[in-house]
């Protein structure tokens, strides 16, 4: 499995494709971060009037933990086309170069390969996500430094800013990563399974993209239907959950709670949700691959 | 003689197309198996089955007596291949590609073992160069090389000249003559050319739409005694009686519209000088062998054709 | 700032024509002159609808006459503008404001002597102020601002080890704030799924009040604090 895994990835190394997604990744972060560094003007739009209340010390409000929320909130939208230019390619891409056919004459189960595949896939999105903590997080926080984080987030229709303290930021950004992990493997399972079927990597890597711009539009109409009955089930509502991570609970006095989250049953039931959708696309992929003539 | 593989009632359906119809055949250790038939005739099917990369929708396929369905892997593991093209991982070296099938088929090949292959192939000078800079012949020799990294013991090329210049072509042939004799390895080989399993195969199968037409040993099937002349004449009928009061009268066959005698091959010169001997006007012969007559018939009339009866 | 400034105006002038409670006026402020600067640290805790942030630990400068800094000890401090009026000390005469004595009023307890003042100029923001005094300690517990755009400011003390000086224990500012909006498109929200059964703030006013509570844990008065202190980075 081990050597089966090595091979996988030695594979995924040697494709120009893989690098794509990095470079792409640092371009949209060097990019930011160059911008915030220039002209801090974004914070004047957050802070409104808030500015005619209180005195903030804006210095601080820009650092690196709040820079890595700004990143992630605009960049991981779109590390699912990213996922799946890779995990679109993994079945596809082998039938359309010819060497299916000669993958599969080796004494390895199916199960096998297509599970090694599906392995490679998640290693590769955990090295996009470590390689974007590196920048978005590690490297803001070179350039901008750590203070307390504020997150900007609308709650019933009311805004809110939530301020969690900066020796409170680290724990929620680790578990934020490994829910975008999770978010994202679903993602690759999805582009795994269409890849199954098809005979081009072009193919599953657009249906997979199509298929999640569709379910997201879905998530954000906002009517009561479809809020009630189709939302709940859909993977992409649960893609950007991440943030439930920094919406720190607050006591009766609007104080926020170190160390707390506001709803933790609601993090706990998306992660249900996306391995569920995990479990069914993977189990899918490896019913229909095993069923599968290779014809290619 | 050690029964290989026993193949019974395999056939496969794709949606309404039957691809393949109750296909029975053997494979004895040692034979160069010839798989012959014209394109679409179903050899790749077949030969996928084998491979386990298509599931046959009926039929069962035995290796050393074993069904290849309950016994996992044993023949793939024991089986090198080439299906249609040598298609190999483009933008890997030639060693990378020799190297990861070589873990695939389970077994750890050194460096020394790799460069072995890559020399026997003539792409030693080239291991570090990626496939796709590689010319047809070159991938086909890496193909091959992969083929029999893990020492297999039985080979199955499908179509394995396809796409070669001639040259390549008489290689692959002297290729595979030495993987049986020098290498004892079993082979099995399709093509779509009767010349090629001929010069290659000691036994062989016809397949056409899917259905077995014979299978057998390839000299005989070739054999040189059983050819059929057929003769022209400016007077069928005279020189009918004088045939059958000859020497050569055991040797007609008669169909009634032509005169035609099943002989050997090597008679034809000695009843060529009693033909002229016995004054028949020799308008043509024509010396059909009458394997390749039919499988010339199957090339040329696609529409219906008897099964062949030896 | 200017609306806090204007409190301290009036808390620190025109206590001329109510003999009695100019007096009582004068005692407090009397107190508070004692005081030349001071640093304190204190805890302050804000309370607005839409801020949630942390308790801060925070250091408080005064220097006379009316230089005030309120500075977070370290993350991101939200300071409502108007605290820097926390301090009633430069109590000084004027005779722009009209003090009216408005009788007694009880505030936890303590009977306290109510003084408004109103301001000559009509036509400012201030429409009047109004200030409560312990008698008995001659401190200022509550101080009230109305003014005509921004509602009602309160100040609320509480005294104890350094009453001497005419510093608060504790003080509780109340203020109104302006409801925060988000503007539209900056975030994309994770829904909670949540959120529809939470109740919703009943009384939009309610979002619009703010509080900040500061609790002084230590003064140190008159060792003299640097100017440079003062000055806004």
């Amino acid at each position: 499995m081990w050597s089966l895994l090595q091979i996988e990835l030695y594979k995924i190394s040697k494709r120009p494709r893989t690098y794509i997604a990095f470079i792409a990744i640092a371009g949209i972060v060097l990019i930011i971060q160059a911008a915030f560094k220039a002209d801090p003007g974004y914070l004047n739009i957050l802070l409104q009037n808030v500015d005619d209340t209180f005195a903030v010390d804006k210095g601080n409000v820009i650092n690196g933990y709040f820079m890595c929320y700004m990143i992630l909130n605009t960049l991981l939208i779109q590390v699912p086309i990213l996922v799946a230019l890779v995990a679109g390619d993994a079945i596809s891409g082998e039938a359309n170069m010819g060497t299916l056919r000669l993958l599969l004459t080796k004494p390895i189960s199916r199960q096998k390969i297509i599970g090694v595949k599906f392995l490679a896939s998640i290693i590769y999105t955990v090295a996009l996500l470590v390689f974007m903590a590196l920048l978005a997080l590690f490297l803001s926080m070179i350039i901008f430094g750590t203070n307390d984080l504020l997150v900007f987030r609308s709650k019933n229709g009311e805004s809110e800013i939530l301020q969690i303290t900066q020796d409170d930021v680290m724990w929620r950004y680790l578990a934020a990563f490994v829910y975008a992990a999770i978010a994202l493997t679903v993602i690759a399972a999805l582009a795994l399974l269409l890849s199954v079927f098809a005979e081009n990597s072009i193919g599953p890597i657009v249906a997979t993209v199509c298929i999640v711009i569709v379910c997201t539009i879905i998530s954000n109409l906002n009517v009561p239907i479809i809020d009630r009955t189709i939302k709940p089930w859909l993977f992409t509502s649960y893609l950007v959950g991440w943030k439930g991570f920094f919406y720190i609970a607050y006591d009766a006095e609007n104080v926020p709670i170190k160390g707390s989250m506001e709803n933790w049953a609601s993090i706990r039931n998306s992660l249900f949700i996306l391995f569920a959708h995990i479990g069914v696309f993977f189990g899918a992929a490896v019913f229909f691959f095993k069923k599968k003539d290779i014809l290619s | 003689m050690n029964l290989m593989l026993k193949v019974t009632n395999l056939s496969k359906k794709f949606k309404d197309t039957n691809a393949v119809t109750n296909l029975s055949f053997t494979v004895n250790q040692g034979d160069v198996y010839g798989f012959l038939g014209q394109n679409g005739a179903g050899k790749s099917t077949t030969l996928r089955m084998l491979l386990k990369l298509i599931t046959p929708t009926n039929g069962t396929i035995e290796y050393f007596e074993k069904n290849i369905d309950h016994d996992k892997n044993e023949m793939l593991r024991q089986t090198g291949a080439i299906i249609e093209r040598p298609d190999l991982y483009k933008y890997l070296s030639a060693y990378d590609n020799l190297r990861i099938f070589a873990k695939m088929s389970g077994i750890k090949a050194s460096r020394t073992v790799i460069m072995q292959q890559l020399e026997t192939a003539g792409l030693a000078d080239r291991y570090q160069s990626k496939v796709k800079t590689f010319s047809q012949g070159m991938k086909q020799r890496l193909g091959i090389a992969i083929a029999l990294i893990h020492e297999p013991k039985l080979v199955i090329l499908d179509e394995p000249t396809n796409g070669l210049d001639p040259q390549g072509i008489a290689d692959m042939r002297n290729m595979i003559l030495r993987l049986s004799k020098e290498m004892g390895k079993t082979v099995i080989v399709s093509s779509h050319l009767l010349n090629e399993i001929e010069v290659v195969a000691n036994r062989m199968i016809i397949i056409h739409k899917g259905k077995k037409v014979v299978e057998g040993n390839v000299k005989e099937l070739l054999d040189p005694a059983n050819t059929l002349l057929q003769i022209e004449t400016t007077n069928d009928a005279d020189a009918l009686y004088k045939l059958e009061q000859s020497k050569w009268a055991n040797f007609l066959e008669n169909n009634g519209r032509y005169i035609r005698l099943r002989l050997n091959k090597n008679d034809i010169p000695s009843l060529a000088s009693s033909l002229s001997n016995m004054d028949i006007g020799v308008l043509a012969l024509q010396p059909r062998h009458s394997l390749e007559d039919y499988f010339l018939s199957l090339t040329n009339n696609d529409t219906h054709v008897e099964p062949f009866t030896n | 700032m200017k609306k806090l400034l204007i409190v301290c105006l009036l808390l620190s002038t025109g206590f001329v024509q109510a003999q009695d409670i100019n007096t009582l006026l004068n005692k407090a402020k009397a107190k508070i002159e004692t005081v030349n600067d001071y640093e304190a640290s204190a805890v302050m805790k804000t309370n607005v609808a839409f801020l949630k942030v942390p308790i801060a630990k925070v250091k408080i400068y005064f220097k006379k006459p009316n230089k005030l800094k309120l500075k977070s000890e370290r993350g991101i401090s939200f300071i409502p503008k108007g605290a820097v009026s926390l301090n009633l000390n430069n109590l000084t005469g004027s005779d722009k404001f009209k003090v009216i004595d408005a009788g007694t009023d009880n505030i936890k307890g303590i009977v306290v002597r109510v003084a408004t003042l109103l301001p000559a100029d009509k036509t400012g923001d201030v429409i009047l102020s109004t200030v409560y005094i312990d008698e008995a300690r001659s401190l200022i517990l509550k101080a009230e601002t109305t003014t005509r755009d921004n509602g009602t400011y309160a100040l609320e003390m509480t005294y104890g080890t350094y009453a001497a000086f005419g510093l608060p224990d504790k003080l509780i500012f109340s203020f109104n704030a302006k409801d925060y909006k988000l503007p539209k498109g900056v975030t994309f929200d994770f829904d909670d799924g949540a959120a529809p059964n939470m109740p919703k703030e009943k009384d939009p006013e309610k979002r619009k009040k703010g509080k900040a509570e500061l609790v002084f844990k230590s003064y140190t008065i008159n060792k003299g604090v640097d100017d440079t202190i003062f000055l806004n980075k």
